[in-house]
């Protein structure tokens, strides 16, 4: 079980979190110029490394604020929380 | 020299060095990495293949599944590969000449809801349509199929009813990677463990090889099968995939007597329970909702399948957990497999089967040695390819494989 830092409530267990995958994936800047490939990319393929990952979640239980998390993909390790929209912070 | 301990028996299979070159490069000696090499020597009469194996032979999510077999998926492209599984299933122990305890003891899928219902009866219909054996139980049928499961309408989800397959069952799924293995072996296939691949070789466009921490191996052709780790090995070559790779945990109590007759799997509750040969209950759930490579699992997710194995089979209250553990499934958009060719000449994709992969080893040995012989997908697989997330004939199974993705 993950013990996750919310940036407004703190320490809460993962339970009672909402997952929401690969952060900082921006809509197309300009969509209607997409072929059908750059849309599936877009639509369907997210990172997937094994090491550190920038991921959302949502404190679902709690604020139900949605934040970001880097967070390595073998140990678990929550190596940074910060706010949506802020830029991905850089894990030395 | 009554002493003497019992000569150790043959080894199922060679242990060769590899060599500098091979028609034929599977990465991934699992269950499906096995059961290619197989059928590529078996139905296509090629031999000169390695399969390679980071760690142990079968010691991937070979090693980690609930050994469930069953085929009555709800889309006809997914029923269609899972049903020519079950009938390879059924005569493979005869062909490989080697028992591994494949039991076709029936699968129930109860129903708690009546959306359940609608879905199960759906599905009974659609399997029986495409030739797959399908009934629909009410909950008097479910309690004389499988006495121990509570059927009592006073429970806060009671059973409503259940689809039951009755061809489907259970394997033992260490014994279906060695049967494969030894049968490959004897085709002279060089199954060859700790042996990472570390990266590609290429010629233009072309993959002619690997890197591997036991030096470069040739390759007329690169066939992944590697699970969860498939995206970190095309990362490598590049290419970017629709693959999630997430912890899938299971659990066995204590040996007990036998008490569970079939294999008993709800969505709704969700949990999926059957009873192993030697005696232990056999129980996983979903998957962790995030992603993950650390081979272990969050503990309120055994916590749930637990409250949903005692809701259902209150006679369990008392048994044990003996171990869990977890695997780590590579999950699609569409919870549907890809089988198939890449953009990249002389690679070759096997990947995104999720929680569905033990049961479709055979089937999907069968397509990918197909594909890989002939550089063109069995029917079987045509549906399943990599191109489907940009045409968009996808193959959603969501519901259908009766574990939340």
């Amino acid at each position: 079980m993950l013990l996750i830092a919310c940036p407004w409530c703190g320490e809460r267990d993962e339970t009672e979190f909402h997952y929401g995958g690969q952060a900082h994936v921006a809509y197309p800047a300009d969509p209607e110029a997409l072929t059908d490939a750059e849309w599936a990319e877009y639509v369907f393929v997210r990172e997937n490394p094994k090491g550190p990952f920038a991921e959302r979640w949502s404190h679902a239980a709690g604020c139900r604020r949605w934040f970001n998390v880097i967070r390595h993909t073998v140990t678990h390790e929550i190596l940074a929380v910060y706010p949506a929209g802020r830029p991905e912070p850089v894990i030395a | 020299m009554s002493h003497e301990l019992p000569e150790h028996p043959d080894w199922l299979w060679r242990t060769p060095d590899p060599k500098p070159a091979y028609d034929v490069v599977i990465v991934g000696a699992g269950g499906h990495g096995l059961a290619t090499a197989y059928y590529l020597a078996r139905n296509h009469g090629i031999t000169n293949v390695a399969v390679l194996e980071r760690g142990w032979l079968a010691g991937g999510n070979m090693a980690r599944n609930t050994t469930i077999i069953r085929s009555n998926y709800l889309c006809d492209a997914s029923a269609a590969i899972y049903e020519h599984a079950l009938k390879l299933w059924e005569t493979l122990p005869d062909e490989l000449e080697y028992d591994f305890l494949f039991s076709q003891r029936g699968v129930l899928n109860l129903a708690h809801t009546l959306q359940d219902v609608r879905e199960g009866t759906r599905r009974v219909n659609a399997n029986r349509l495409g030739g797959v054996d399908a009934e629909w139980l009410d909950p008097d049928e479910v309690r004389a199929f499988c006495p121990i499961v509570n059927t009592s309408p006073d429970v806060r989800h009671p059973v409503l009813g259940a689809t039951l397959q009755p061809r489907a069952g259970i394997a033992k799924h260490d014994h279906v990677a060695w049967a494969l293995a030894r049968k490959a072996d004897a085709y002279g296939v060089d199954l060859i463990q700790n042996c990472e691949v570390t990266g590609f070789v290429r010629d233009g466009d072309r993959v002619v090889g690997v890197e591997t921490t036991r030096g470069r191996i040739g390759a007329g052709q690169v066939a992944l099968a590697a699970a969860g780790h498939t995206s970190t090995l095309a990362d490598l070559l590049g290419l970017r995939l629709p693959l999630q790779s997430h912890p899938l945990q299971a659990l066995v109590s204590e040996l007990l007597q036998p008490v569970h007759p079939t294999v008993v799997m709800s969505n709704h509750v969700h949990v999926y329970v059957s009873q192993a040969h030697k005696g232990e209950l056999v129980m996983g759930a979903g998957i962790d909702s995030y992603n993950g490579y650390g081979q272990r699992g969050s503990f309120h997710q055994i916590e749930h399948q637990m409250a949903a194995a005692l809701e259902l089979f209150p006679i369990f209250a008392r048994a044990h957990v003996l171990r869990t553990w977890g695997g780590i499934v590579d999950v699609t958009p569409d919870a549907s497999p890809i089988i198939g060719t890449t953009p990249i000449d002389g690679l070759y994709l096997n990947c995104g089967w999720g929680t569905g992969g033990f049961k479709a080893t055979p089937a999907s040995g069968w397509v990918y040695a197909h594909t890989i012989a002939t550089g063109t997908p069995h029917p079987l697989n045509e549906p399943f390819a990599l191109e489907r997330f940009t045409t968009g004939a996808l193959i959603d199974e969501h519901g259908a494989a009766a574990v939340a993705h």
